[in-house]
């Protein structure tokens, strides 16, 4: 039986208040942890399959022209090579999150370096990788390439402008103003899984193996891009070892796989190489950022100023909506965001985790720290003194924001009173030490989605979605809503995830799968609560499950004897509603950070960090805090070391590896602490939870930066603050 | 990777036997050499495995010196406790490096064999002179951030990634190598060769030249130090770095070492720089002036022009420490 359920209205129920298992919002251990650190979970390119074939991609050397020949010849005959492939039927590029159709297709049309342009398919890895290395391609170079979004000859056309008041004004009028500009480079996900996927054929219909986010969406990419229908294609992704945007959409390897796999008769397995999972699946644009922003002698805000210039590939729609953010949460009449898309002939830009806000709130927490000096004022209070009552573009109410708890509590943990009020004051030998904060805000979202729940006779849960784990927890919250809505010891509980056979999840990715996958299995358990209840002739709000039993007057039955050999199958669907256009919803918070630079050299060291955050109901303390502590490692990461470098001359990416693209190290990540506050937001659904998986990042990187400031007294407004950047301002 | 033939080598002769051949090559810990194949920017015929050959011991020579076998793994090497107390730069320098596990399996003659970090010698898809002598050096025009601001040539501006070879050059080492003509040690500083117009050649060594030890001199005692500075806290390579052994005489430095990473293309060791250092008194303008005639021949590329004023302050930071002198 399907329950639908549609959000319009708010949810002052509570109702994971009211039950009693007790396990919502504890630090319940993930059940998949044991398989995953054992080994014993399969990840896409684990499965063994007999008669399995390898591909590996062939990269184009060039940044655009037209792919004439492969020069098949220099490998047919090597040891193991069963066949090379190419297309129009190749992607050029991934679809992007929620693309639901095939992304842009054709393999010869070469719009970027390293951009594959065929498959070479062979009895063994190492021979597939052999022959890609050595076919001899022929390729027409054309045309005028360009790679830099600032150089003069690229094309940039304006694709986004509002405005509200006149902000000019408000600048010439206004006692403090700030205008400043700021870049950021592009970013990779860098997960911990490359992207891989196997294609197994049985007839028409195809099985793929693949380290996908969004399989709902991923399956009709997937049906579209080989001319199928959707229902032919089955996708199985129940582990992902890490997505952050890049595997949203379907990706060659899922492509080329299920091609490679129809031609040969075989399976066959696509792996991409770590360099490829730089060079060709999809980065986080890098952007320049200019920052209006007006104040008064007190600091409150008149007006905001969000320019913005951003890249992508000609032909590609996705713009990293940098000021996202930027309409809602800081007052100001006068109001203006443009943005800018410069058509570059680097890899596709589209989703990585948090974008907009990732880089959008972190220029914005710079340029605040930028006023609150000028105004003279602490700049924890400068941002108290902003927090509109109201959206101030929509003038809608706010579902909840807690902004100025976080940064009030957060002051006080740090102990932010006791920090160097000085620029470059305080110095401990080398070390010069400073202080920073910033604001985090995150736009929360609800998406359509659907789980199935069935209570056996015997008393035993199953919960199947076609959602994903990219490692974020859905298998423990999930089981986690179960068992208190149920009353059902985990240890009974079974989460079934990623495969498309089952009913369609939202997907990972805006943050959005906990609160609407989460959403559809409460459903569907309100309904099977229903159901105990009439069996038990009591309302349903007055049933009480724990345990495995339900308790009605006195009386403690077991479930199995309620049911009665009868099982209990709902799928629960949750349609998002009026509720999420009624207000403005968001997740705050705020970071603080303790950096040391080195006077002599420049390092900077992270020494401590604290992040702060309401994101509505914590579904499970130790996933939430898990996120956010990620996300705020992510923020060390773009603060200081990580960046895209492209060569100016072809496009082609120089730091393609994990060596050369610099995440942080254990070494650079100091302690972070985390404090999650306990906040219900009714409006967002009726869990009252909210997502967490991005907010850690949003703003995170400036409270580092700031805190280089507070130290050295040299402002770094071009990421990352390598060490070069501060010496040219150090004595 | 392509595929190639694998040879154990039960003695050193045979070894150097074996990889006599065009397109032989020692794999030892293999934690440059197997990436460089997958990538194919190595692609040997045949390995010699050289992993079973006894040259895994450190052991005192008769001049008082150490001798460091080629198969000593750099986590061996750095936890030696009597290369900890008269040799600790060494031991400093290599811990600065890669990370436990690599220093695991990576060892001393591999070590000082590795290839340049150059990103474009690692990309085929780019023009590289090292990599296939006369198709151009695709760094200079390109991104130079880690590149030489010394002893680069307009052929190849790589530098040499090691630390543990910096330190080795502070310390006066040879290494001993077993070749065509029996035993010969070469000075470290002699061992490198400078790019020119062959940056494809990167040492003196002929094929089927085994390293078989390293050997150091009697420690010079002093204050030593190593002072690596790099993108991130761990795990990167040296944008700089500093060995320097400095024996005082009273506040006047008596004899100094010093040798650089980062810099050049192989650890650049230049005794004109000890020269003005040494028998002097400890001033902060001596510091200078030996920065100025290290970097009197120093050019930039562009993104790594910041070597030339980070170095000039990595070294003043370097020497204060040792000399205790500002
Ligand atoms: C991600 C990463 C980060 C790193 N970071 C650093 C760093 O920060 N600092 C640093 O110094 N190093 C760093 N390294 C490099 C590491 O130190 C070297 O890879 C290692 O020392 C090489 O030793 P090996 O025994 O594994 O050499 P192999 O890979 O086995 O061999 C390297 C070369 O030496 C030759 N060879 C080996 N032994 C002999 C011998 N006895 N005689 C003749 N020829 C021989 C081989 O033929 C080959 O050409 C890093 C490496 C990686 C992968
Ligand atoms: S600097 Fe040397 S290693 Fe790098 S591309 Fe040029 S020639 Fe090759």
């Amino acid at each position: 039986m399907n329950i639908r359920f549609k959000f319009d209205e708010p949810d002052t129920r509570h109702r994971l208040d009211q039950m009693s298992q007790d396990i919502i919002g504890k630090a319940f251990d993930r059940p998949d942890g044991p398989m995953k650190v054992s080994g014993q979970a399969t990840y896409a390119a684990e499965w063994e399959v007999d008669r399995l074939a390898h591909g590996v991609l062939v990269r184009a050397p060039v940044a655009r022209g037209r792919l004439k020949s492969l020069g098949i010849e220099a490998v047919s005959a090597m040891d193991g090579v069963i066949a090379v492939l190419t297309g129009e039927r190749f992607l050029r590029v991934p679809a992007q999150g929620t693309e639901n159709t095939a992304p842009h297709q054709g393999a010869s049309d070469i719009y970027y370096h390293g951009q594959p342009v065929a498959l070479v398919v062979a009895e063994t890895f190492e021979a597939a990788r052999h022959a890609a290395h050595h076919l001899a391609l022929e390729i027409e170079t054309s045309g005028p390439a360009p790679v830099d979004p600032e150089a003069s000859d690229t094309v940039r056309e304006e694709t986004d402008r509002s405005s509200q008041g006149d902000l000019d004004r408000a600048m010439a009028e206004a006692a403090h103003t700030v205008d400043v500009t700021y870049r950021t480079p592009g970013h990779n996900s860098a997960a911990m899984e490359p992207h891989a996927a196997i294609a197994q054929w049985d007839g028409d219909e195809l099985t793929l193996r693949g380290a996908y986010q969004m399989l709902k969406f991923n399956r009709n990419e997937l049906a579209d891009s080989l001319g199928i229908p959707a229902e032919k294609v089955r996708i199985l992704a129940p582990y992902v070892g890490g997505g952050f945007g890049s595997k949203l959409g379907i990706s060659h390897e899922g492509v080329a796989a299920a091609l490679a796999a129809r031609e040969i008769g075989r399976p066959v397995s696509v792996v991409l190489s770590r360099q490829q999972v730089f060079e060709t699946t999809i980065r986080r644009s890098e952007s320049r950022q200019r920052i209006r922003l007006a104040a008064g002698e007190d600091g409150r805000l008149t007006g905001i100023g969000h320019e913005y210039l951003v890249s992508n590939l000609p032909e590609e729609d996705f713009a990293e909506p940098v000021a996202q953010a930027t309409p809602f949460l800081y007052a100001g009449e006068h109001r203006e965001v443009v943005e800018e898309l410069a058509r570059v002939h680097r890899l596709l830009a589209g989703s990585v985790r948090a974008p907009g806000e990732a880089i959008g709130v972190t220029v914005l927490e710079n340029a605040m720290d930028e006023l609150a000096e000028k105004v003279g004022l602490d700049p924890v209070e400068l941002r108290l003194r902003n927090i509109p009552d109201v959206d101030p573009s929509s003038g809608k109410p706010y579902s909840s924001n807690r902004l100025a708890d976080c940064l009030v509590h957060g002051a006080e943990r740090f102990g932010w009173d006791n920090r160097n009020k000085e620029p470059g004051s305080e110095r401990h030998g080398e070390w010069l030490i400073g202080q920073g904060m910033a604001s985090a805000v995150r736009v929360n979202m609800l998406a359509p989605a659907e789980a199935r729940v069935r209570l056996s006779p015997e008393g035993d849960v199953t919960i199947e979605t076609d959602m994903t784990d990219i490692g974020t927890g859905t298998y423990a919250i999930l089981t986690q809503i179960a068992s208190e809505m149920l009353g059902i010891v985990p240890d009974r509980i079974e989460t079934r995830l990623g495969d498309t056979d089952f009913p369609p999840g939202p997907g990972s990715g805006g943050s959005w799968g906990a609160a609407s996958t989460g959403t559809a299995v409460f459903i569907a358990c309100e309904e099977i609560r229903r159901r105990i209840a009439k069996r038990v002739a009591v309302a349903e709000t007055d049933l009480t499950l724990v345990d495995g039993h339900a308790i009605t007057d006195n009386r403690k039955i077991p479930l199995p004897e309620i049911l009665a050999g009868v099982a209990i199958d709902v799928v629960g669907e949750l349609e998002p509603g009026k509720a999420q256009k009624a207000r403005r919803q968001a997740t705050y918070g705020a970071y603080f950070a303790e950096v040391a630079v080195n006077a002599v050299t420049g390092e900077t060291r992270v020494r401590r960090m604290l992040g702060v955050f309401s994101a509505g109901r914590i579904l499970n303390a130790k996933t939430a805090r898990s996120q956010c502590l990620g996300g705020m490692t992510w923020g060390i990461g773009m603060a200081l070391t990580e960046a895209l470098v492209h060569d100016a001359r072809d496009g082609h990416l120089i730091n393609h590896d994990l060596a050369e693209y610099h995440i942080p190290v254990n070494a650079d990540v100091p302690q972070i602490e985390v404090d999650l506050l306990d906040e219900r937001d009714d409006w967002a659904n009726p869990l009252q939870a909210k997502g967490i998986g991005e907010l850690g990042i949003c703003g995170a990187a400036a409270s580092v930066v700031n805190a280089i400031y507070n130290a050295t007294g040299v402002r770094v407004r071009d990421y990352p603050a390598t060490l070069d950047k501060v010496l040219a301002g150090l004595p | 990777m392509k595929a190639f033939d694998y040879v154990r080598a039960p003695s050193p002769a045979e070894a150097r036997a074996a990889a006599r051949g065009a397109g032989a090559a020692f794999i030892a810990g293999g934690t440059n050499l197997l990436d460089l194949m997958k990538l194919e920017v190595m692609a040997p015929a045949t390995l010699v495995d050289i992993n079973r050959l006894d040259m895994k011991t450190i052991e005192t020579t008769d001049e008082a010196g150490m001798a460091i076998g080629a198969l000593v793994t750099n986590s061996d090497l750095a936890v030696d406790p009597t290369i900890r107390e008269h040799y600790p730069v060494l031991t400093k320098a290599i811990v600065a490096g890669a990370s436990g596990q690599l220093r695991n399996k990576a060892t001393t003659g591999g070590n000082l064999l590795q290839r340049t970090r150059c990103p474009y010698f690692y990309d085929t898809s780019q023009p590289c002179n090292k990599r296939e002598p006369g198709t151009g050096c695709g760094a200079i025009g390109g991104f130079t951030r880690m590149h030489a601001i010394l002893g680069g040539s307009d052929h190849c501006i790589a530098t040499h990634p090691s630390d543990m070879a910096v330190a080795l050059m502070a310390l006066g080492a040879d290494v001993e190598i077993e070749g065509e003509s029996g035993m010969r040690r070469v000075p470290l500083d002699e061992f490198y060769r400078l790019p020119g117009d062959t940056p494809h050649i990167e040492t003196v060594l002929e094929p089927g030249d085994l390293i078989t030890r390293v050997i150091l001199p009697p420690s010079p005692g002093g204050r030593q130090t190593y002072r690596k500075v790099r993108d991130r806290a761990s795990y990167a390579f040296a944008l700089v770095s500093v060995a320097a052994v400095v024996v005082m005489d009273g506040d006047v430095i008596d004899e100094v070492a010093l040798s650089f990473g980062g810099l050049a293309p192989k650890p650049w060791r230049d005794f004109a720089v000890e020269d003005v250092l040494t028998a002097k008194p400890v001033t902060p303008d001596l510091f200078d002036e030996a920065a100025d005639v290290l970097l009197a021949n120093a050019a930039g590329a562009g993104e790594n022009d910041f070597k030339i004023p980070l170095v000039r302050r990595t070294l003043a930071a370097a020497l204060a420490d040792v000399t205790g002198g500002f």
